[in-house]
Order: structure tokens, then sequence, then C-alpha cells
């Protein structure tokens, strides 16, 4: 299928088109990024919500529970479930789709799942590219889930508009999650089971600690959810939605989007200079003669990747 | 650089014996491909719906309930359905001889029994991958 | 002696289960052991040697064949068949659509009704599953868990039906949900809903049904699974304690419902291990249901369980050989002192078992009891250097994992947490490798392969079953008194919304031909429906 077709097809809504756009966008080749020129121009519209937290929090469920929500309201959704933490041998086993089976057979969910492929901001990358594509497909809010273990979902989470930072009472989670900093990039915090024993406690932890941050004109609103039961759901999405008027209102969203797409250029532009680099290096055989150097032990990385750049790249010219 | 192999791992039907399907998930892992586990419990049209949004390459089916005959056939119906013609479909389970005609004539690609070793099942989805 | 004389086959040794094994065992490696406080006499606290005085001197174990499949009529008439070829307890399978609390016309159900069992949607199939056979003369073992209450009240009604009191029937319900969620996966309600029914049950059999083990709390699922023989033995008994826990809890004395649960292990490949696991169960539960639950009762620190050989050992290649497999894991259990055995047939790796091939694993026991010579005295491995130490290591390893199921908050957390899912994903994972590499051996699997077809004769379910099961079910819904079966499930579920014990309520449900998924769907309703987390 050629790229012209598959634009056109998914931007007709066909899932299919879309299922392989995002794969297409995964193998990250030049393919994908002439898919993104040509459906670029559609995009823009969906509200993208982040939902992070430490794995067993419940943030499948939560994800269930919004898209239930949102299609009582005729909302198209999509849903984005990225695993960052994916191990060497470039497999991976995604299994988030299990909390979500049912919402995969109604035509208006879409699921779809996402490993880290072993290059850097690779995932970020992909799931940049997978949201606008969702965007582009028609979907009016786009929900990206993904674990809180570190590096990785911050990342991930600059794409939304509204991140959610999931906790659940027991566990000291909320110690890991601030030691991580994933409890700053928070616009909504979750307290899910709150059914559970100590949740009220960690309401209140959470209140006073955002009484000793920073001022702000958003606050961060604690919510408390059940979601195996879709308690507190339907607030929690009016809270949602609360934000997103503040970030329309106060210019928050239109800045939002201008620094993300003015970063991808920025990473774009990073990974063309490097791929190019690595290239006119292997070709030129500077990279195996750098490789047998470090081997033997003669070099040290830091002037290694010195003489890669002032023969291939662009040190030679600046410095 | 080489496409990498995405695989849904599913167990249609009521019954529950994951054992295999999660071993066999961790071998494919091993082995550099992308696993999509549904999980337990599912009906033929939520794993026709997850290959089609998962753009998966093989779909892996794993069946101990006997209910192979009436399941199997609702996968693939449904994969033709949407289109997903290109996709391969294996059945790992408790299937005997005379099932085993039945559901490669339905259209299953390779059907592993009770003792495969999983560097068969690996060996033999690289070679019979249709989209490459 | 050179180097080449001490040499050994391999490295190192190890049990199924991937369990190191010395060279020789010694005095030093039973040095601590006290015979009175951590051995016993056969029936004598803490019955490491078995929980009676004269065991198989007394009366030798229940031979208990698990069958059932297609419709009522058929299994009725295996079980004819089994009890005049000598059985002595009955053992129903019931098909997936029953156990997932699905009737047999709801889609959902569609290819699998009769299957893996005998299907049972109403009160009408129950009254048929046991025509002729009277209740007050057979125990009857039921594998049901999540809808085990409402299968149990069904046997009851029957029961009345012959005009024989509750008070007078015995048997098994299975009943332990939380090895669905561990290992079995054939839960439905979350939890805690699951462990308000089981302690329904446990309070209103202690008083209508005395004669009923309220649950059977089963390892042999876990192992199945792929778990080790020491992560059986823990999980289990970790579920134990936290049913007895539940039960006190729900403001029940411990020794009112204590005597009625019973246990379910495996006896998989390795003799001495599974040997040692049997032992080390009754010594530990004997000591905790004494020391930390307070027991009163002896009956109450008796682990009685039943025994079904390994499953997940046979081989589909040269299936001959599970008859021997069959009978060392046989004798594994009747060495550890089992109460009741399942001997599985030679051709379960590919189906329901045939008549045939369930008349030599019957007679696989027979051998065992009165062949053998291994039933004439108790214990007979115990003050073995190898067996006290092996057995010692295995209340070891399992105090260590009580232990972990602690910090993770008991065992309910630790299973959401996925704690008991992914320490066994890990093993099954480890033997696979094992396997694969020819480290462990399978015979006719990864070692001495012949070239076969497989002949075996297989049961085939008729594929009309389902449509004849549906056709009654049907009839059922159309000749009940419909406003009296609306009645019931109102009531049923007003008693689910509050604490109302639920077992007299589905009682009433069932004796106006309320179907199972009828009443199952109540639950559903109120209590909301399991999902788990992908484990790996």
């Amino acid at each position: 299928m050629n790229i012209e077709e598959l634009a056109s097809r998914l931007l007709n809504q066909d899932k299919r088109a879309l299922a392989r756009a995002i794969s297409l966008i995964e193998d990250g080749g030049v393919e994908a990024r002439a898919l993104m020129k040509r459906i670029y121009p559609n995009t823009g519209r969906a509200a993208v919500v982040g939902v992070t937290g430490a794995p067993g929090v419940g943030k499948s469920t939560l994800v269930d529970g919004l898209t239930a929500y949102y299609r009582q309201q005729g909302l198209r959704v999509g849903v984005l479930a990225v695993d960052p933490t994916s191990p060497f041998t470039g497999g991976a086993i995604l299994g988030d789709r299990i909390r979500m089976q049912e919402r995969g057979t109604d035509p208006d969910v879409f699921i779809r799942s996402l490993a880290s492929r072993g290059q850097v901001g690779g995932l970020s990358r992909a799931t940049g590219d997978s949201i606008r594509a969702m965007d582009a497909f028609g979907k009016d809010i786009i929900l990206v889930e993904t674990v809180g273990a570190g590096q990785g979902e911050v990342e991930v989470m600059r794409y939304a508009h509204t991140t959610l930072v999931v906790l659940m009472p027991g566990g000291g989670d909320e110690i890991q999650a601030i030691k991580a900093g994933i409890l700053e990039i928070g616009d909504i915090l979750v307290v899910n089971k709150a059914d559970m024993e100590g949740a009220d406690r960690l309401v209140r932890d959470l209140e006073m600690m955002l009484d000793l941050g920073p001022e702000s004109p958003w606050r961060p609103p604690v919510m408390k959810t059940v979601a195996s039961r879709g308690a507190g759901v339907a607030a929690l999405a009016e809270k949602i939605e609360e934000h997103r008027q503040y970030l329309i209102s106060s210019g928050g969203l239109d800045r939002k989007k201008l620094d993300q797409v003015s970063s991808q250029v920025e990473e774009i532009v990073a990974s063309s200079l490097l791929a190019e680099v690595m290239s006119r290096a292997r070709a030129a055989g500077t990279w195996q003669e750098v490789v047998d150097r470090l081997s033997e032990g003669t070099l040290d990385p830091y002037t290694a990747a010195e003489e890669v750049l002032s023969r291939h790249g662009l040190l030679s010219e600046e410095g | 650089m080489e496409r990498t192999i995405r695989v849904l791992v599913g167990k249609p039907g009521l019954d529950g014996h994951d054992r295999g399907a999660k071993v066999v998930a961790r071998a494919y892992r091993d082995a550099g491909m992308e696993v999509i586990y549904t999980g337990l419990h599912q009906t033929p049209e939520q794993i026709v719906q997850a290959a089609v949004q998962e753009d998966v390459d093989v779909v892996a089916l794993s069946i101990l309930s006997g209910a192979h005959n009436t399941l199997v056939p609702k996968v693939i119906e449904g994969l033709k359905r949407e289109g997903l013609d290109d996709v391969l479909v294996l059945v790992g389970g408790i299937i005997p001889e005379e099932d085993v005609e039945f559901l490669k004539k339905a259209g299953v690609a390779g059907v592993f029994g009770p003792g495969t070793p999983t560097s068969e099942i690996i060996e033999f989805t690289r070679e019979n991958v249709k989209r490459k | 002696m050179d180097r080449d004389e001490k040499r050994e086959r391999r490295e190192v040794f190890m049990t199924v289960s991937g369990a190191p094994i010395k060279r020789k065992y010694g005095p030093e490696d039973v040095a601590d052991l006290d015979y009175q406080r951590d051995l016993g006499d056969p029936g004598c606290y803490p019955y490491t040697r078995g929980i009676h005085e004269t065991m198989y001197r007394g009366r030798v174990w229940t031979m208990r064949q698990f069958a059932g499949f297609g419709t009522a009529e058929q299994s009725n008439e295996r079980y004819k068949y089994l009890l005049e070829q000598g059985q002595t307890g009955l053992s129903v399978a019931f098909d997936m659509p029953t156990i997932m609390g699905y009737d047999s016309d709801h889609p959902r159900a569609d290819g699998e009704v009769g299957k893996l069992g005998v299907a049972v949607d109403s009160l009408a199939d129950m009254e048929i599953l046991f025509d002729g056979i009277p209740l007050d003369k057979v125990t009857t073992s039921m594998t049901i868990n999540a809808p085990a209450a409402i299968l149990l009240a069904m046997y009851i009604a029957v029961a009345e039906k012959q005009g024989v009191s509750p008070r007078d029937i015995g048997g098994t319900i299975q009943n332990d949900i939380l090895k669905e969620y561990i290992a079995q996966k054939s839960y439905i309600f979350p939890p805690r809903p699951s462990l308000r029914l089981i302690t329904d049950i446990f309070a209103y059999c202690a008083e209508h049904v005395p004669r009923w083990n309220t649950i059977s709390i089963s390892g042999y699922h876990i192992r199945e699974a792929g778990s080790t023989a020491v992560q059986e033995l823990a999980f289990t008994l970790a579920n134990g304690m936290a049913y007895v826990q539940a039960g006190i809890d729900a403001g029940l004395d411990v020794d009112s419902f204590a005597p009625r649960l019973s246990f379910f292990f495996n006896a998989h490949n390795d003799l001495f291990e599974e040997v040692a696991k049997f032992r080390a169960a009754r010594r530990i539960w004997a000591r905790v249901m004494r020391e930390r639950f307070g027991a009163q009762n002896p009956r109450s620190w008796l682990l009685r369980f039943h025994t079904q050989t390994a499953g997940c050992s046979l081989t589909a290649q040269q299936p001959e050989v599970n008859i021997i497999r069959t009978t060392i894991q046989a004798l594994a259990g009747v060495l550890g002192g089992t109460q009741s055995l399942h001997t599985n047939s030679m051709d379960e790796a590919w189906a329901l078992p045939s008549a045939d091939a369930v008349r030599i694993a019957l007679r696989t026991q027979q051998v065992l009891a009165e062949e053998s010579g291994v039933a004439n005295t108790i214990d007979p491995l115990g003050g073995s250097y190898f067996v006290e130490a092996l057995t010692d290591r295995m209340e070891r390893e399992a105090q260590e994992y009580f232990d972990r199921i602690e910090r993770l908050g008991g065992v309910v957390a630790a299973i959401e947490a996925g704690f008991q899912q992914r320490e066994i994903a890990d093993a099954a994972y480890r033997y696979q490798k094992r396997v694969e590499s020819g480290e462990y051996t399978v015979v006719g699997v990864n070692k001495y392969l012949i070239e076969e077809e497989l002949k075996i004769p297989l049961l085939r379910i008729d594929p009309d079953v389902q449509a004849r099961q549906i056709e009654r079910t049907r009839r059922v819904r159309r000749e009940r008194d419909e406003v009296e079966v609306r009645r019931c499930l109102r009531d049923l579920e007003e008693g689910a919304r509050g604490d109302a014990n639920l077992m007299p309520l589905i009682l009433a449900a069932v004796k106006a031909y309320a179907t199972l998924g009828e009443i199952v769907d109540v639950f559903r309703t109120v209590f909301g429906e399991y999902r788990e987390r992908a484990i790996f």
C-alpha cells in the first residue's frame, strides 16, 4: 500500500489503515515521515490525556472507566498503552488490553499497545506521532497510559495536555512517585482504590505536599476513584475537562502544543543528524577505526566522539 | 532494519489454563518479538478487534477446552471480514489429530500439541510470517 | 580413589522442581529432629506421620476417579459403571460454562457445553445426574469453585427429593477461589465477595450439612500451572490460612468450621520430594491451627487431603508410559498418607478418559492397595535421613513464602499484586527451558523418541449434546413457576446487597428451578466481575 493511499484511508476512518500507520511510525522509517507530513494538517483537534503511575495502581482499569464514560458522551476514544520498560532483547509482552477487553469491540474505540524498541527517544517519538495519527483519524479524546517507572513516562507524558498521576493507598508508592519526579508532572492526582484503608490519609498527605509546593494558577486537584466499580470516574472526567478549559483560557494549550511541536523538530533534527553522521562515519571506515582503537584501549569515548564529529560532523566548523 | 514481528497471544473460550500461553508469550519475547497478550476468556470478536488495532503479524491461540472447532473458525472468519488475510494463525493446545485437518482447512497455518518445544513454534513463526 | 571414579553423571542433581539434592543424607541432616515434637506417632500431633492411628491398616484410601462429560444422562451412566467397578466415591467434573456461571444457551458457552465435564444449568440436570444413586450411601466430590454454593444447593435439593436429610449427605465442594486467581483462572467475582460466599457456606454447613467438606483447598492446580513443589505447598497452605482468617473475621468459632476443611494436592514425578511435601503440609497445618489460630478441637488440626496424579506430567507421546508415571505418582500419594486418590488415565493429555483407560487407572490404585504391601505399615519412609531432611526443608521454604506474602499485605493483596502468579509463571518457564535444553528428561518427548501414530481411542463428545442441553434448559424455563423464580432472584439480590447468609436464598432459588446462569447474573450485578492483570 502506498503512503498516499494509506493516508487517505486513515483520514476516512479506516481502522486497519490507522493500525498500519502506527506500525510504520513505530518502525520509524522514511515512509512514516512521509505519512506524517501528509496527515499533519488534519491534527490538532483531539484532547490528549496522559495516565501514569506505578504498576498495579489500576491505570488500565481507570483508562477503561474513562473510556466508558467518554463513550456515553458520544465521544470517539483512542487509547495508547505505552510500555517504556521493555528489556534489551527487543522483545516485549504488552498486556494492558486485558483490562479493556470489552471496550475493544466498540467500533468507536481504538486501543493500541506500544513498546520501546531500544532506540533512545524512539518510544517518545512513536508516541507523539501515534497520537497525531489517532487525532487525524478523528478521535475526540486520546488516553495515553504509561507505567510510571522513571524518566520514560516523563518523556512520553509531555505529549499529554492533561496528565493524571495515579496512586493507591498502602505500599508507599507515593514516596516512590515523588522520588521519581512523577508527581510534578501531574495536573490531576488520582487516588485510586479509594475504598482501601489509608485512602484518606494519602489524600491528606498529597494535599499537604501541594501546600508546600510552588504557587501556581492551577493547583492540581486530588481526586478519589474506585475504578473497578466506576466510582469517581465521572467527577474525574469533569475535572479533566476543567483543566482543559483552564489551558485554553490561559493560553497554556497553545503554548503546550507549540512546545511539543518545536521540541519534536529539535528531535527530528537531532536524529537526522545522528543518522547522517553515523552513516558517513561508517562508509568512510572512521567508525571501524574508532571501534578498533576503543577495543585496544588506546582511545577514550570522548575523544572518539570528537574525532567522528570533526571528520564527518559539525564540530570541525564550530570549534 | 528488520521489522519487529508482532504476535497476539490469546485464549479464546472459557478455560483458564494459561500456563502454555504464558510460556509461549515469554519465548516469543525472548526471541525479540512483541507480544500482545490479550489474556483469558476472550470472545472471538475481541481477538479479531485486537488483531486489527494492534496490526499483528501473527495470532496465536491457546485452547484447552475442546472448543477449538467452534472458536477458531469464528476468529478466522472475523479476520477475513476485517481484511486481515495476511495474518498467520497458529493454534496450541490439546487438539486431536482429526481436528488438526479441520483447523488447517479452516485456515490455521500451524497446530502445536502438548510437548512442542517453544523453539519449534518460534522457528515456524519466523519462517511463515507473511508480511516481511 | 582417583578423580574419575568420584565424578558424577552431572554437576547438580535436582528434583523436578529444581531443588538441589545432595549425594547422600546422614545423621547430620536430621540432628535437630525431635521425634515427639517434629514427627509424632501416627494420629498424634503434629501428625507428620499421618492423621490416623491405624491409617491404611484400618481402611485404605478412598479411590475416587474424577468423571463427568456430556449430558447428565451420560455422566450418570459413567458413575454407575465406576461404582460397579469398585470405586468408593463419586467425583463430578463440570463443563466450562457451568464452572464460569453461564447457562448452556449463553453465547459464550457455544462449543464448550459438555466438553470438559457435565453441563448443569438447573436442578433438573442435577436430578438426572444422581438418578438412582442413593446420596446417603455415596460421598460426592464436586469440582466447582466460583458457583460452588449453587451446585451444593442443588445437591442438597436432590437429596431432599430422595428423602435424604442434608444431615446425612457427605462429600466435598472444591470452593477454593483463591487458587483460581493464582492458578486456574476460573474466577467470576472479585476476591472479597467471593470470600463472603465461602464463609456463608462454612456457617450454613456447620449448622445444616455437618458431614460436608466445605472447601478443598487446592494445590493441584497451582502445580499444574507450573509451580514448584514448595510453591504448591506454600501457596496452598497460605490460602488455607486466609480462609480460616476469613471465617474468624466473619464471626465464626474456628472449631465450628475448621474440621470440615480439606486439602487437595498434586502428586508429581519426584517421589521423595512429593512424600516430603505431604508430610510437611500436615506438620505446618497442625502447628498453624493450634498455635496461630488457637483451635482447641484436635480435628481442626488435621490436614486431610485428596491427591491427584499430575496431569501436566502426562505426555501425548508414547501414552502408555503415562501408566508408569501415574503409578509412581500414586505411590507418592500413598506413601505421603493421602485420604483419597485419583489416578490419571493414560489418554488424559489428549482428552477426557475413555472407559478402558479409566479402568486401568483404577486398577493401578488397587494394585498399590492390595498387592504391593505399601499399605501394610504407616509412613514407611519416616526416619529416612533424606525424607526427613527434605520435609524440614519444605517446611522452611514454605515459611519463607508465608513471610513474603505477609509482607505484601496477605494473600489477597499478594494476588492483586500478581506475586504468586509471577512466581508460578517464572517456575513454569524455567521448567520449559530445562526440558528444551535436555537438562530434565521427559521420556518420549526429549529423549527415547519413536516414530508413532497416536492411536488411542478418544472419547468424543457428541456434538448434539449442546443442542439437547439447550433444549432441556429452555423447557425448564418454560415449565417452571416464573413468578416464584423472579421473587427468589429478587430476594437473592437483596440478600447479596446486605449481609444475610446467602445459602438459604440460593437453595430457595434452585428449588424454584432458577438456573445457574440466572443466579450468577444476580451476583455479577451486585459483586462485579474480576479481571486479572497481565503477569509475566
